[in-house]
């Protein structure tokens, strides 16, 4: 199983434990991970400003990991969005697709949309399979709850992304039930985490975050799960932000999927980069079993 | 004579000028902090802070960032094996003649007794170092003009650098290789080392052993020589000239020129062509050295200091004073490479956004002009400004930078900076401000919503309706030209289905956060779909709804018609911008 990694712009600038985490992860499950240098930003972040340089930048990386014949693996759910996306459109309108590539072909390169887009959750739910990982799971987690963070560009729009049930989808609370942790119903389990707004409207998207993490607090978690750079920075950095203006009532520490996956593997902390997150999680290997 | 007074005169020019780039560095403003400081302030803090740093522990840093990164260059060798030989090539056999060659009264001289310019190793070093140089060159312009790699730029300062060095090194081969054939040099060497004059036989012997074994070329001697005439030359050689000539061979670029042009080289002595070579070879030289503060060649200077002042600087523990000096001189250490462009993260948008400053290395030039000049036409800032805005402050384009510039910083702080303007800037509503979220800690208050605000303010101020709240609407005749130009992504002309049933806004997660919700959202999401639909413009575009959507997909995913509620926000969005832009 080769998938060419993608990180994106946020994951090697400021959320590299998110890299090592799923390295060590995908390594001791047996998935080998390709790194193409030339891999650009997905697109998402411009899509406000210009459609075409979205879809643009985002097809870059399509003809890229093409090119290496290699299916991608998307860390951040932003991106997994913005590259299912247009993937999806270059397939409906050829009009589209055929100018794209008159622009990457300038470079050498173009998409005939030939590969498959996985976020890390459904390569390890589809490719990897439940029942190997379960079999590699040596140190499973007792008592712990968790808030399980879909992630509205994984989930939606479901036509384009197909990732998982939009309404009531269980592909990642099944992920998070494999380390042996409990994967709690909330309210605002499918919500966005803010982090669009962020930087744009503080306020509101600050606000979004608090909801969310007091919903998650209140209906028992002692963790919040995600599995996105954007997500994840919004619930650690930006959490600490809203943290330090006071009022604690909603404070939950967030964990990145594959940190969790990856101590019930037996996988120790440092290599999962724990002491990197903002917000100490340390005190969630007090929930691993002996 | 002459050659003294241009030496001194470039020498002059060169002093003079390094003097007011120190003077720039000193006083140029990249942060805003930087504005309260004098420049007397930075430099007693520069001074502190470089002997404080010497007298540490810090020197280790200082002293593995001047092997690695300085003399090895790892950072060039790490990103492009082909540009690191073109430049290691150029650089280390550069630094070799000069000091060899051009300096060789003052350090070969002194380092060898028996040194001359003719003599082994020195006459064969000159050439291989010589042959480096061009070979450097050559692949300089092999990867600028030839190879093209995408969007790396060429500007004029690379052109420049090119061909002065090209010049130089030109200049010295066809020198030496004229000097070699010349019979002219020859006949007065012979002269005053030899004591021999023209016509006595041991002249015409001497003659015949140099023409046959140095590449001289005599007007009457020629070949084919008889055996004892060779043998008598190279007795008086031996005794008068072999103290001070190795064999012309090992010239091995010089000599074969002398034989390429051996043809002319008796007009080329009687035109005095060698003297004309040697004149455009030392002016060539004078004028790189007297331009050097001007040039991207300053960056022998700047580019180390930036690497070592990147290597123990920090942007929370470190002077702000030497922050702001440590800026403005990076803004002289770029050389232009393109190592930031190639693998900047939205390199590729340029194609279908036409600002050259959203490439890392042009926008660092315009930036020192931003710095530099001081008034600017709007129009040309405020491209430069969108440019620096469209930026994922991926870091990527600082890692490489074999000048160590921290160009995200840089960045950050003149973005800040040229915010103060008053511009709006609209890629700031857009998840690009992102970073600038994660770093509002680092900005004042009043500052940081200040281009948030002009920016949305600029875009209502185009939209009167919204403005006129009361006003009545007249829906016809829709613009047709609005309605049309929903296309660009083939799916936001889905608007059309809309039948107001408003689920849309039941689901929005952004209007479920106020309590009254169209007083700050202005209209709502299905308000905005019916504004599409019967091509409201001011309606569709002067809403706060547009910028604050979440982009969540609730909507979209919840519509009963199918309704591409999303997608079309995001095309009203481009629309918005470009409608700004158009004014």
């Amino acid at each position: 199983m080769k998938f060419a990694l993608f990180l994106g712009c946020n994951i090697p600038a400021r959320l590299t434990q998110y890299e090592s985490s799923s390295r060590a992860v995908l390594e001791r499950l047996g998935v080998e991970l390709v790194e193409i240098k030339e891999f650009n930003c997905c697109g998402y972040p411009l899509r406000n400003i210009d459609f075409k340089a979205s879809i643009l930048a985002s097809a870059r990386n399509l003809a890229l990991a093409e090119k290496e014949n290699l299916n991608m693996a998307v860390l951040c759910k932003c991106g997994f969005g913005m590259l299912k996306h247009a993937d999806y459109l270059m397939k409906e309108d050829s009009s589209l697709l055929k100018e794209i590539n008159t622009t990457l072909k300038e470079e050498g390169i173009e998409y005939k949309g030939g590969i498959e887009i996985r976020h890390l959750l459904s390569v390890l739910y589809h490719d990897v399979g439940i029942d190997t990982i379960k079999e590699k799971i040596t140190r499973p987690f007792k008592d712990l709850k968790i808030a399980t963070h879909y992630g509205c560009h994984a989930l939606r729009p479901s036509e384009v992304v197909k990732f998982d049930d939009p309404v009531n989808p269980t592909l990642f609370d099944n992920l998070v039930s494999l380390t042996g942790a409990e994967s709690i119903d909330w309210e605002k389990r499918l919500d966005c985490c803010g982090a669009p707004l962020f930087g744009v409207n503080d306020d509101l998207s600050m606000d979004l975050t608090e909801k969310k993490l007091l919903d998650a607090k209140q209906s028992g978690a002692d963790f919040l799960c995600d599995a996105c750079s954007y997500c994840h920075i919004q619930f650690d950095t930006v959490q600490s932000m809203i943290n330090s203006k006071g009022g604690k009532n909603h404070a939950l520490p967030p964990i990145l999927y594959p940190q969790l996956l990856g101590l019930s593997l037996g996988i120790d902390g440092d290599t999962l980069g724990l002491g990197e997150n903002k917000i100490d999680i340390t005190s969630i290997e007090g929930f691993l079993s002996e | 004579m002459f050659y003294d007074i241009s030496l001194y005169i470039s020498l002059a020019i060169f002093i003079i000028g390094l003097i007011y780039k120190i003077c720039r560095w000193l006083s140029r403003k990249t942060t805003l902090e930087a504005k309260d400081i004098p420049a007397s302030k930075r430099l007693s803090s520069a001074i502190k802070g470089i002997v404080v740093t010497i007298f540490s522990l810090k020197i280790l840093t200082l002293i593995k960032v001047f092997f690695l990164d300085i003399i090895i260059q790892r950072k060039v060798l790490q990103e492009d094996s082909f540009r690191w030989l073109t430049h290691i090539f150029i650089y280390v056999a550069f630094i070799l003649l000069l000091l060899m060659h051009a300096l060789d009264k003052f350090i070969t001289s002194a380092l060898f007794s028996s040194y001359s310019a003719t003599l082994n190793p020195f006459l064969f070093l000159r050439d291989l170092f010589g042959a480096l140089v061009i070979i450097g060159i050559c692949m300089a312009i092999y990867r600028r003009f030839i190879l093209k790699p995408t969007r790396i730029k060429t500007n004029p300062m690379d052109t420049y650098a090119i061909i002065i060095l090209a010049i130089i090194m030109l200049s010295g081969i066809l020198l030496e290789g004229a000097k070699i054939g010349s019979y002219a040099i020859y006949k007065n060497m012979v002269t005053d080392y030899a004591g021999l004059e023209e016509g006595e036989e041991d002249f015409k012997a001497l003659t015949a052993f140099w023409v046959a074994k140095f590449g001289t070329i005599s007007p009457d001697i020629k070949a084919p020589f008889k055996d004892e005439m060779l043998e008598a030359g190279k007795e008086i050689h031996e005794m008068s000239c072999s103290g001070c000539h190795s064999r012309a061979q090992w010239a091995f670029i010089g000599y074969p020129v002398a034989k390429a042009f051996k043809g002319a080289a008796l007009t080329f002595d009687k035109a005095g062509v060698h003297t004309l070579l040697l004149y455009i070879h030392f002016l060539a030289c004078f004028i790189g050295l007297a331009y050097l503060p001007f040039s991207k060649f300053l960056h022998i200077i700047t580019s180390p200091l930036s690497l070592l002042a990147n290597s123990v600087m920090d942007k929370e523990k470190s002077d702000p004073a030497n922050i702001a000096t440590r800026q403005a001189l990076e803004l002289d250490a770029c050389t232009h490479c393109g190592a930031c462009t190639s693998r900047c993260s939205v390199g590729i948008i340029i194609e279908q956004i036409e600002n050259i400053n959203i490439l890392p290395s042009e926008k660092i030039q315009s930036l020192k002009a931003v710095v530099s000049r001081k008034e600017m036409e709007e129009k040309d800032f405020r491209i430069i400004l969108d440019g620096a805005y469209l930026c994922t402050n991926c870091h990527r384009c600082t890692d490489v930078c074999p000048a160590g510039i921290n160009l995200e910083e840089l960045w950050f702080n003149m973005r800040e900076d040229m915010f103060q303007k008053d511009y709006p800037e609209f890629s700031v509503l857009s998840p690009l401000s992102f970073y600038r979220g994660l770093m509002r800690e680092t900005i004042e208050q009043k500052d940081y919503k200040k281009p948030l605000n002009l920016a949305r303010e600029a875009i209502a101020s185009k939209c009167d309706l919204m403005k006129t709240p009361d006003k009545v609407v007249s829906l016809t005749p829709a613009d047709k030209e609005l309605q049309g130009s929903l296309v660009l992504s083939d799916q936001a002309s889905t608007f059309q289905g809309c039948f107001g049933c408003q689920t849309c806004t039941n689901v929005c997660p952004v209007v479920a956060s106020y309590e009254n919700p169209k007083e700050v959202l202005g209209m709502l999401p299905h308000q905005i779909m019916y504004a599409a639909g019967l091509g409201v413009r001011d309606l569709a575009f002067g809403s706060n709804m547009l910028w604050d959507c979440l982009t969540c997909y609730q909507c979209q995913e919840q519509c009963p018609q199918g309704v591409h509620v999303t997608d079309v926000l995001y095309e009203l969005k481009n629309l918005a911008i470009r409608n700004v832009y158009k004014d």
